[in-house]
């Protein structure tokens, strides 16, 4: 097959590399990804269908779709309504995307912050990228660590903990807190918390 | 025994009854859209519903080790209110989600042209999505209704091949069979079918093409319906190749035709191990950690 060539950005930020995704997939799903990251480069209008359909025609589908995302580089507003009318899976693409297509804070933290909202662990886990690392606002981002311990999302999911929680008293408190609020009813706390818990020692 | 219900709607139902299912061997679901009991006002109402079922619910299934497709549709009862008949406009993006494995719940509630017009639509679109359909037969004048649902079938580019007629009984049963068509039966404690009669259908016509479903929606219902229809069968003198046949090979068959059934349990995330029930190999159990509602 000819090569599907790396944008720019790809490569970082943990999607997969397209020569990596392709050489894991069949004839039929190598061929659809190249035709579909054809389409979607040239934003031609079938290239949303593809985005949708990625996840019978191509193994790893979140790689596939941070693939076609990357290639046709949608503006903004066509990012947001690909989110907002995008099934759990297609979501999780959009926010493996943000870091890679640079997309301008003021529209893609509410994308983030939609994400948290939910209780699907999925969503949580790749909302909790680099972008978020890089741009969300502290109180967010605590809390955010904190639905991770709620709902079992391991937090080596969160990118930038380490250097995020370094020296913050105010997560310290509130990491505190909830291991407390565990103590007195009985159950146990997370291991996680602990380990959140001394990142937030060490010293700024 | 494994078991695919091919036709319950969970955003009405516990993560106690998900436990229960899993337990009695229910591996794989489909939910369609359908009414929600109280009316819908806006096309808007639909969408939350179809994200819904397109995002939330196979999270909450696959946390107790059961996969989840849907179908979506405008449903009969709603496509007469003209606030309502819009969210047509707006089925063909949903239509190509990767989970989306028919066109359904479609076909007659009060025979209306209202509801001529939205069928007539929606197997069009079932045939243009290259999707089969999931047709409900009307519990009122339920023989005209299924003559009236087959002549529409008939006149439409979908082949019969490729429709599940919901709802049977004993006096629809013969003509929906003759027609070519897959043969849903609902069971349900005081109303539709019940065991009983479902073991009857089963001796008098045969296991091929035969789907049994809960329906289990927010009215009096029951879940594990389809683990005592097994159970039935196997007393009547059924083999568990027939149960199997009924309770999953039947459905796994008819929603293959959308060629988007996928039956290796997705992975929800780090808090779940998906689970490969391709062949009915029992799940390890549930997630370590599901997730509180109040999380």
């Amino acid at each position: 097959m000819t090569a599907v060539h790396a944008g720019p950005d790809t490569g970082q930020g943990g999607a997969a590399r397209p020569e990596t995704l392709a050489a894991g997939l069949d004839e039929d799903a190598r061929r659809w990804l190249e035709q579909a990251r054809a389409e979607a480069a040239a934003q031609a209008p079938g290239w949303e269908p593809r985005f949708a359909e990625a996840g019978r025609r191509c193994g790893p589908a979140d790689d596939a779709r941070v693939l076609l995302l990357t290639a046709a580089r949608p503006d903004p507003a066509d990012l947001t309504r690909l989110y907002r009318q995008g099934t759990a899976a297609e979501r999780r693409a959009v926010l493996l995307a943000l870091p890679l297509l640079e997309t301008d804070p003021a529209h893609g933290v509410p994308l983030v912050e939609d994400a948290l909202r939910t209780n699907d662990t999925s969503l949580l886990a790749a909302a909790l990228g680099d972008y978020a690392a890089r741009h969300l606002q502290a109180h967010t981002w605590r809390h955010a660590v904190l639905k991770c311990l709620f709902t079992g999302v391991p937090v080596s999911r969160v990118a930038g903990l380490a250097s995020r929680s370094r020296g913050d008293g105010e997560l310290a408190r509130m990491l505190r807190a909830y291991a407390a609020e565990r103590t007195a009813a009985g159950r146990a706390v997370p291991d996680d918390l602990h380990h959140v818990l001394a990142l937030t020692e060490e010293e700024r | 025994m494994r078991i695919f219900d091919p036709h319950i709607h969970m955003t009405s139902r516990t993560t106690d009854d998900y436990e229960a299912m899993h337990a009695a061997g229910v591996r794989a679901i489909v939910e369609p859209a359908f009414w929600l009991g109280q009316p819908r006002t806006s096309p808007a109402s639909f969408h939350d519903y179809f994200d819904s079922l397109l995002g939330w619910e196979p999270f909450r299934a696959a946390q107790y080790g059961i996969t989840h497709h849907c179908t979506l549709a405008l449903n009969p009862k709603e496509a007469n209110d003209p606030r309502c008949a819009p969210v047509l406009d707006d089925l063909p993006r949903y239509l190509v989600k990767d989970q989306v494995v028919a066109v359904g719940e479609i076909g007659y509630d009060s025979m209306t042209p209202a509801e001529d017009t939205a069928l007539e639509h929606q197997l069009q679109l079932a045939a243009d999505h290259d999707l089969p359909a999931l047709v409900h037969t009307p519990h009122r004048d339920k023989l005209a209704g299924l003559r009236r649902t087959l002549d529409a079938v008939a006149a439409s580019a979908l082949p019969a091949e490729r429709v599940l007629l919901d709802h049977l009984n004993e006096t629809t049963v013969e003509e929906a069979k003759d027609s070519g068509a897959w043969l849903g039966f609902s069971v349900y404690p005081d109303t539709k079918m019940d065991e009983r009669r479902m073991v009857a259908v089963l001796r008098e016509f045969g296991p091929e093409k035969v789907l049994v479903n809960s329906a289990a929606d927010w009215g009096k219902s029951d879940p594990l319906k389809t683990r005592k229809v097994a159970d039935a069968m196997l007393a009547a003198g059924f083999d568990e190749d027939d149960v199997d046949l009924v309770l999953w090979r039947n459905p796994v068959a008819f929603y293959s035709l959308s060629g988007r059934l996928r039956l290796t349990a997705p992975a929800t995330g780090p808090t779940h191990e998906g689970n490969s029930i391709l062949r009915g190999a029992p799940a390890t159990g549930t997630a370590a950690h599901p997730v509180a509602a109040g999380a």
